[in-house]
Formats: C-alpha cells, structure tokens, sequence
C-alpha cells in the first residue's frame, strides 16, 4: 500500500478537490483518481514531510473547538474595534512549547493565525518558544494556558 | 438555472443573513484597520475579514447554488481551506519584518528575544 501510494493522505485530499470541483460521475472518479496518484509519485522527487495522524477523534474534537473559538474570538476583536473604550490591552506574549513535530506547529500557526484575537509572530526553534501577539491581554498566563491546554496538547496527541 | 427569484424564502433568508453578516464582519476588520495604533494591532483586524467574513460568504453561496441547483454545490469550500492555510504565510513575513525592523530600531517596547540577552 506504501509502496503504491507514497502520500495517501495527499492523494485523498487531491482526489477530493478534483471531485469538489468537478462533480461527482463515472468519469470524473476514474479521471481524479489518475491525477491524484500521479501527482501524489511525482511529489515524491520532492521528498515532502510524512505527518502521520494518529488520532482522527482528537483531531476532528479540535476542528470542532477551533470553529467556536474563532467565532468567538471575531465577535471580541469586534467589540474591541468598534466601542474605542473597548479595553484593548495589546501584548506580545512568550509561549514555550513542548509540541516538535513540523506539521503539528504547522496547524498551530494556521489556528492561531485564523483567530483574530492572537497572532504568530515567530518561533524560535532553538529555545523551542513561541511569541505571540494577543489584541487583548487578560493575562499571560490565561493566554500560555490557553495555547498550551487547548491546542497544543491535542496536536501533539495528533502528530507525535 | 440562475433564476434567484425560484429561491424559497427559507434559504433567500438563510443566504442573505450569511452574505451580510460575512460582509459586515469584514467590514469591521477593515475600519479596526484604520482604528488600531500599532503594526501589531493591525495585523489582528483584517484576520476576522479572512476567517468569519470569508466563511460567512462562502457558507451563503453553498446555500444559494445548493438550493437553486437542488444538488450539494461544496466547491467553495476550497476557498476557506486555501485562505486558512495560505494566510499565515503572508502574515508571519509581515510580522518578522516588522520584528527585525523594531530590534534594529532598539526599541524598549519590545521583550527582548532570549537568545538575545
């Protein structure tokens, strides 16, 4: 199976995307399935980072609380930029995390990116710590606390 | 086939209340743009115009072509996976710019980098 498919999660996901935008037939199917895997083998030259994910209910009970988190985390920058008494009290925050794994920090980014309560400004791969800019600091623990409890456990349960 | 008007009044309300709350979202995104100080702060607001104001939109349209088409139309969900995975690129090379500006200007607003001490 390995052998066959080098990246199966690659080539699903292209297969997905070929179906998605065209349409599901016969055609389409066989179609999508030759560009999926010829794709997928002609990744392999470049040698890509191989995530595996190890737990699909973690992953899917993370998709689900980041969904929330980012609706909320909408309505509070909201209420931040449109009430100018909105106590906004900006910080950059130090995280160190424990998480290593490429594609785990990878979705890290992304999340954090995606809320726009907090922003990834660089991680230092040396000391293994992350700064972070919050739009509204409660207080560094709650955002460290919050980082490190919701999200990266969940993603080192994931990928490591 | 795009006749808006054999739309029912169900998902004409469903499809109008994500068009405007996804446009109004990013409409805020946008004066927070303008209303926030610092670089720092203003990479925050334009974030809710790519998160709840894109998926807003795109939640409108997949109503509107499902309903008006009578079959699943799911293709715009692309859109809000390449927008997710695509923004951080831009924002971490506007972010560390900005970093290495404010180090070099030895600015004490900043906390310093341990590895710099």
């Amino acid at each position: 199976m390995t052998r066959l498919l080098p990246y199966p999660l690659l080539a699903l996901s292209l297969f997905l995307m070929w179906l998605l935008l065209n349409g599901v037939s016969a055609g389409q199917l066989l179609l999508g399935a030759a560009v999926a895997f010829g794709a997928t083998w002609a990744m392999r030259a470049l040698d890509p980072s191989k995530p595996r994910i190890r737990r699909w209910r973690v992953a899917a009970i993370l998709f689900a609380g980041v969904f929330v988190d980012i609706i909320k985390s909408n309505f509070d920058a909201a209420r931040i930029i449109l009430l100018r008494s909105g106590r906004a009290r900006p910080a950059l925050v130090h995280v160190p995390l424990a998480l290593r794994d490429p594609t785990g920090l990878a979705v890290l980014a992304c999340i954090l990116t995606c809320m726009p309560g907090t922003a990834w400004i660089e991680y230092n791969a040396t000391s293994r710590e992350l700064l972070m800019h919050v739009l509204d600091a409660e207080a560094e623990e709650y955002w460290g606390d919050l980082v490190k409890q919701r999200y990266e456990r969940p993603l080192r349960e994931i990928f490591e | 086939m795009m006749n808006a008007a054999g739309l029912p009044l169900w998902a004409a309300l469903l499809t109008s209340f994500f068009l405007l709350l996804g446009a109004t979202v990013t409409l805020i995104g946008c004066i927070g743009l303008i209303r926030l100080r610092t670089f720092y702060e203003r990479i925050h607001a334009p974030t809710m115009g790519t998160s709840l104001g894109a998926g807003s939109i795109v939640l409108a349209s997949i109503i509107f072509f499902s309903v008006l088409d009578s079959r699943p139309v799911l293709h715009e969900v692309l859109i809000a996976v390449f927008v997710t995975v695509t923004t951080p690129v831009t924002l971490m090379l506007l972010s560390r710019a900005a970093l290495y500006r404010d180090h070099t200007d030895d600015s004490r607003k900043l906390p310093r980098s341990r590895d710099q001490d």
